[in-house]
């Protein structure tokens, strides 16, 4: 049960992302040439949304389904890994035009080379595993 | 149904992108595409190569169930909820694109160049997505977080850490493609 919850709410992302045309390696282009308003609009009414909800859970102190009180654990403090993983990041986002979310989405359209995408990004993911403690954060 | 077909306007899919936020916050989860990375290279048996992966995924299983979702989610929304699936970017983008040699921006969802089965045929092309996909799979979990990680659940809870994170996400996809594109293309 708690499995097709999941798999429901993976399924309504998948859609929004390819309708929203977040997972369009165009849209993320164009997004970089500050050409459309588009994805600034979907990161912007998010956020703004995503806001609204965080203060009104935390004012109300509302509970979660099953009752527990809601905890949002905060980032680690520092900056280094976050401004130097944030632009290999960025660097990624710009070439492959599309972030972990989109990269399942576009295999599930059929675009097969984001199979390549996806087995590099988890290839990427480990070897940072490997070198973390030689890395500044 | 009709306006289901077409392509979502920012205003509704925006909204939409944080209501999925807040469904696995109150089931008791969190918002992170890039946790999935992790969790693969831990059920690889990423366990045995560093103490990074050593964790306790099964846990987790959940999000990898999510992801599982997002790929029929395209499925779906490609077979079934599609009338027209070309990108109606900007002109100006178009003219960008063309000199970079990408000929179907406007006609279609992504370019033919870099994501047809035939283009993997280039090992130059096949270059270009690896170096990409590491990046990001790299970038991500050096960062703590992707675009749904930080951008969205981050910086709804207003976290500072999450905000760095975001701009590095943009110098990097500024940088690549303002002055790497010329190079590439």
């Amino acid at each position: 049960m708690k499995t097709l919850k999941y798999l429901l709410t993976g399924i309504v992302f998948g859609i929004i992302m390819f309708k929203s045309e977040a997972a369009s390696w165009f849209r993320i282009f164009e997004m970089f040439q500050f050409d459309s308003f588009h994805m600034y609009g979907i990161i912007g009414s998010a956020l703004a949304t995503g806001v609204l909800g965080i203060q009104l859970i935390k004012r109300l102190k509302l509970k979660s389904f099953s009752g527990e009180e809601i905890i949002i654990p905060p980032k680690a403090k520092g900056w280094k890994n976050y401004l130097f993983g944030g632009i290999l990041f960025g660097l990624g986002w710009g070439l492959a035009g599309a972030c972990p979310g989109p990269i399942f989405t576009l295999i599930g359209a059929g675009f097969l080379p984001l199979i390549l995408v996806l087995a590099f990004a988890v290839l990427g993911t480990f070897v940072y595993g490997i070198l973390r403690p030689k890395l500044p954060h | 149904m009709e306006l289901i077909m077409q392509p979502w306007p920012w205003y509704i899919s925006g909204p939409l992108i944080a209501l999925v936020m807040f469904f696995l916050i109150f089931s008791g989860r969190n918002f992170g595409m890039s946790g999935n990375l992790r969790i693969m290279c831990a059920a690889l048996s990423g366990d045995k190569a560093c103490d990074f992966f050593r964790f306790d995924w099964k846990a987790q299983r959940w999000n990898l169930v999510f992801a599982l979702g997002a790929i029929l989610g395209g499925f779906v929304a490609a077979e079934f909820l599609s009338t027209e699936t070309a990108v109606a970017i900007t002109e100006g983008t178009i003219e960008k694109l063309t000199q970079y040699g990408f000929t179907d921006g406007g006609n279609a969802y992504l370019p033919e160049q870099l994501f047809s089965i035939e283009s993997l045929s280039d090992p130059y092309t096949i270059l270009l997505l690896a170096i990409g996909g590491f990046l990001v799979g790299f970038g991500s979990r050096y960062a703590g977080g992707c675009t749904s990680g930080h951008a969205i659940s981050g910086l709804s809870d207003l976290q500072l850490p999450s905000l760095i994170a975001v701009i590095g996400f943009f110098i990097g996809g500024l940088f690549m493609v303002h002055v790497l594109f010329p190079i590439l293309f």
